[in-house]
Parts: C-alpha cells; structure tokens; sequence
C-alpha cells in the first residue's frame, strides 16, 4: 500500500490508530501491513534525519568513486559486499558511467577517511583505482532540506 | 458632525468581518495552535515561485491588458473546457482579477441597481452579503441547516424569491462548513434560476478540493453558461493566496461590464502573479493532486477526533474546513472561541463570523500539521469535558 509507506518514510511517529483513520482502513489491517512490510524488509528501518553541522558534531564524509574488475560468476557483488561490510561505510551503490562504485564514508577526522582509503579500500583485490572527493557542506538530505529557512507566515486567523 | 458621520451610510451599515473581530483577541495570545487559517499550509510550489522570479528576470514588470496576460487566460479557458466541458472565449469571456475576492465585487457591481436583491446561502464566506451591499444591493440570507448537510434546496429559494431578486450567489464547496452539492441537487437550482431569471454568481474557488465524487462546475449544467458568473482563482489549489489571482468566466457582456470597472479600480492583475498562474496551471497538477491527497487525510483525522470528543459533526466533504456544532457546551461561538483560546490555546474561528445561520458553530482548518491537529484536538477534549 503505497500510501501507508509515503505517510511512513515522512513521518514514521504517527500511530496506527492515525494511519487508520487518515487511510479510512482499519487498525488491524494498518498494524497487519506494516508487520508484514517489517518482516519482509519493505520497511527496512525507521531513520531519524539529524543535521550534524547544527548538532556540533565534528564528522568528515568521503564520497569516493571506486573503479573494480567484475569477477566471474559474482559479477561486482562480491567486492561490493567486502566493501558495504566495512562499519565506515554508510552507503553504497553500483553505477553506470565512468565508475564501477560509489562508496559513501562516513569518519570522525580527514585523517581516518584517508587512512579508510588508503589502507582498506584500495587495497582489496580487484579494486583498480579510486576517486576520493569530501563532502563541504550537506544541503539536503533524503529528500528534506536541512536548513529550510521556509516557516508558516500565515496569520494566526484568516478568511 | 464627526468624520466618522461623513463616512458612507452604505459602509457605516455594514457590520467589519467577523474573522477580524477574534483576530483581534487571538493576536494578543502567545504560543497558540491555530485551526483559524483559511489559506493552505503549504507554501506555493517551489517551480511556481521559481517561474516568477525568472519573469522578473526576463523583464515582466509592465502593465498587462486590462483583461489579464492573454497566455493566462487561454490557459485558464483550456483548463475549464478540460476540467468541466465548458468553452470560452479567452478574449472576451475571461477576466483575470485581483483575487477572487475583486472577482466578486466586480461581478455585483456589474450587475446590481440599487434595492436588487441577491440571494445568499449561509453560512458563507464573509465577503459574499457585504459585497451584496457595497454594490447597492439588498442580501437576502437563506439559512441553511446542518440537518441538510449545510446545502440550500429550491423549496426555501422559493420562500424567499421576489420580483427584486436579480441573483443568486453560491459557494460550494462551502467556507466555513465544507458542504458540497451533488449534480442533481444543482440541476435543481439551475432551473430555479431559469424559472425565475436569475444570473447566478458561484464562486468555485474549492472546486479542486472535493474529497468525495466530483466537482460540478455550475456552468456547465444545461442553460446555465451565460447566466452564471463562474469565479475561480489560484488561492487555495496551488497555495497561492498572497498572489492574489482569481478570475472571471462569462458571457461576453457580463465580461466586459466587470473589466469596465475593473479598468478604473485595479487597472490589471500584478504581471509578476499572472506569470506565476501561467505556471501554476501548466505544470502545477501533480504538486496540487499531492496537496489534496494530504488536506483528505487530515479531514479523516479532523472527523474522527471531532467525533470522539463528543461534538456533533457534519462531514465535510470539500475546502479544509470542519464546522462543528458546539450547542452542546452551552456556550455562544464567539463564547466557545475565546473560553478556548484562554483555557487552551487553541485558536478557531466562531462560527457566527459567517452568518447568524453559523452560531453554534465553529470553523476549525484542517490546513495545518498532523502534529498540530493532534495537539489541537486533545486541547479541545479537555476543554469540552468541562462542558458536557
């Protein structure tokens, strides 16, 4: 029910009870639904988005662009599982163009990012050649604008 | 004689908007949570926004055509012949004007001698009877009930037609009790108005937002193109109010007498907006299907909160509005609204800012948050309780 899971993914707080009746099913048939989705990881996990800038946390975030050679049989999957296996990574994806991975790192300091680089990624088999770019600054981040200026200028009462 | 006696009779008579009256009291209290808002909660679609900007950059700051940006109005002909089968001349027969609220004036003004009287469902939208007014003529209220799902039948228009009665003025989807009309029950009052010659002025500002079925447009039904005055604007399906777009569909005559004055009034519609409409209506569907889906949900959750809390509820069907009948509690709306706003916070709107047909009522929007309704309806449960 793709309803159920866009009113999830942008506000996974409201309670079965609100689903019901903003849906107009029943409760049984809503909590049923998202068990299921839970079960079959449709639902794979309930997020908070932070903005860490603003929290004062001090994280440095690598997007590195990774340039392998498929194996036979497995193809990228297995590279790409020693790679999304490594705690450091955040995310990963398989891409078309001039890349093979993108690997997404997240660490405390430039220093362990590179060291991340240097000393674990590239050095597995079949890795050729990577692309280390650093993230400046986060703008948006799934779908949400982190610091979204825009607030209700509405008048308290109107026509 | 003080200035105040130099003011216009006809002005001094008319009572100001009941809205503004609490808005008086509602701006005095801090940290409220608002169900009193008659705009969306959203703000105008980023590529809408975008489309003026890039307007301004490309130089659109002149004077338009009295009528409206030609391009606006072929687009808003378009989009009537596809929503509701109706055609029109868009250069003639449309008229681009500041807000629905000038559609309005302009279309009394247009047709009204002075005495003429107006017919006027309540409860409705505050500007409807003091424009009747403004314009010289004579409002004559229908009240309707909320045992008849707030819609106004032909047996108490017959009751209240005379040789004076020029018009009719309707409002569906209603502000503030979110009724709508089926088909059949506005084929009905379309061969009132034939039978008794009546031009009919209904303001479609809502039509989008219908939740259940679809919209008529008052138009289209047979006979009814040329005798009705079809208002619509941007204001509530593409969250644009501060814009001020609305418009203007008719007969020819009726066209040109409301560009006559507005001509000398407003002179044309703000470029910078027309540009943003042009946009609004060529690529603004999905964002507004988006907004309607969600105002839906939030109308469920509205009902059933209502409901629980023990208030007897009519089912709005169209606008995001619900008006529940606070009888039960004792208390007068105005009563109601400001015991609310002092014990709880909660800001709404007393139902008899649309009519003495509105007392007992409330006007709560459900154009604001989920969280923000939640938090409202457990504040309005604690406040009943004490009550009933």
């Amino acid at each position: 029910m793709r309803e159920l899971l866009e009113l999830l993914e942008k506000d996974h707080t409201l309670t079965v009870a609100q689903l019901a009746v903003m849906l107009d099913k029943p409760q049984e048939e809503i909590a049923a639904l998202i068990n299921q989705y839970e079960a079959d990881k449709t639902i794979v996990k309930y997020q908070t988005i932070v903005n860490w800038e603003k929290a004062g946390a001090d994280r440095v975030t690598a997007i590195i662009e990774v340039r392998i050679t498929p194996q036979r049989e497995v193809g990228f999957d297995a590279i790409a599982e020693r790679i999304y296996r490594f705690p450091e990574v955040r995310s990963l994806y398989l891409m078309s163009g001039a890349y093979d991975l993108l690997v997404i790192v997240e660490a405390k300091t430039l220093k362990e990012a590179a060291q991340f680089v240097s000393t674990k990624l590239s050095t597995i088999e079949g890795v050729i050649g990577t692309t280390t770019h650093f993230m400046l600054k986060q703008y948006k981040e799934a779908g949400v604008i982190l610091e979204d200026e825009e607030e209700d200028r509405r008048l308290v009462v109107s026509p | 004689m003080t200035w105040a006696d130099r003011v216009s009779p006809t002005v001094r008579a008319i009572p100001p908007s009941g809205i503004r009256r609490f808005f008086d009291i509602v701006a005095e209290t801090k940290g409220v949570v608002s169900l009193g808002v008659g705009e969306p909660d959203f703000v105008t679609p980023w590529h809408i926004r975008e489309s003026c900007v890039y307007g301004l950059q490309q130089g659109y700051t002149a004077y338009t055509s009295n009528y409206g940006l030609l391009e606006l109005r072929e687009e808003i002909v378009k989009n009537c012949a596809a929503s509701y089968g109706v055609t029109y001349d868009p250069r003639k027969e449309a008229l681009v004007t500041v807000g629905v609220s000038e559609a309005l004036d302009l279309a009394m003004r247009a047709i009204l001698s002075p005495g003429d009287e107006v017919l006027v469902p309540e409860p409705c939208y505050v500007s409807y009877k003091a424009c009747v007014s403004l314009a010289g003529g004579v409002p004559v209220t229908v009240p309707t009930k909320m045992a008849d799902c707030f819609r106004v039948t032909v047996a108490q228009l017959e009751e209240l037609v005379t040789p004076r009665t020029k018009a009719l003025l309707i409002g569906y989807p209603n502000n503030p009790t979110g009724a709508i009309m089926s088909k059949a029950e506005l084929e009905a009052i379309a061969a009132f108005a034939l039978k008794h010659d009546l031009i009919v002025i209904s303001d479609e500002i809502y039509a989008s937002l219908t939740y259940d079925g679809t919209h008529t447009c008052f138009a289209s039904l047979p006979g009814m193109r040329d005798r009705t005055i079809l208002l619509n604007g941007f204001s509530k399906a593409y969250a644009m109010t501060g814009w001020r777009i609305g418009y203007a569909l008719s007969n020819a005559d009726f066209i040109g007498a409301m560009t006559k004055i507005h001509q000398y009034t407003m002179l044309c519609a703000p470029i910078t907006a027309q540009v943003a409409a042009i946009e609004a209506l060529r690529h603004g569907q999905c964002n507004m299907l988006k907004m309607v889906e969600e105002y839906n949900r939030r109308r469920r959750l509205m009902i059933d909160g209502l409901k629980t809390i023990g208030l007897d509820c009519f089912e709005p069907k169209g606008a995001f509005y619900i008006f529940p009948a606070i009888k039960q509690t004792g208390l007068s709306s105005l009563a109601f609204a400001e015991e609310l706003l002092k014990a709880e916070k909660v800001a709404l709107v007393p139902g008899d800012a649309f009519g003495e047909s509105g007392e007992g009522f409330v006007r709560c929007s459900y154009a604001s948050s989920t969280a923000n309704l939640s938090e409202a309806l457990t504040r309005i449960s604690r406040f009943v309780k004490k009550y009933i």
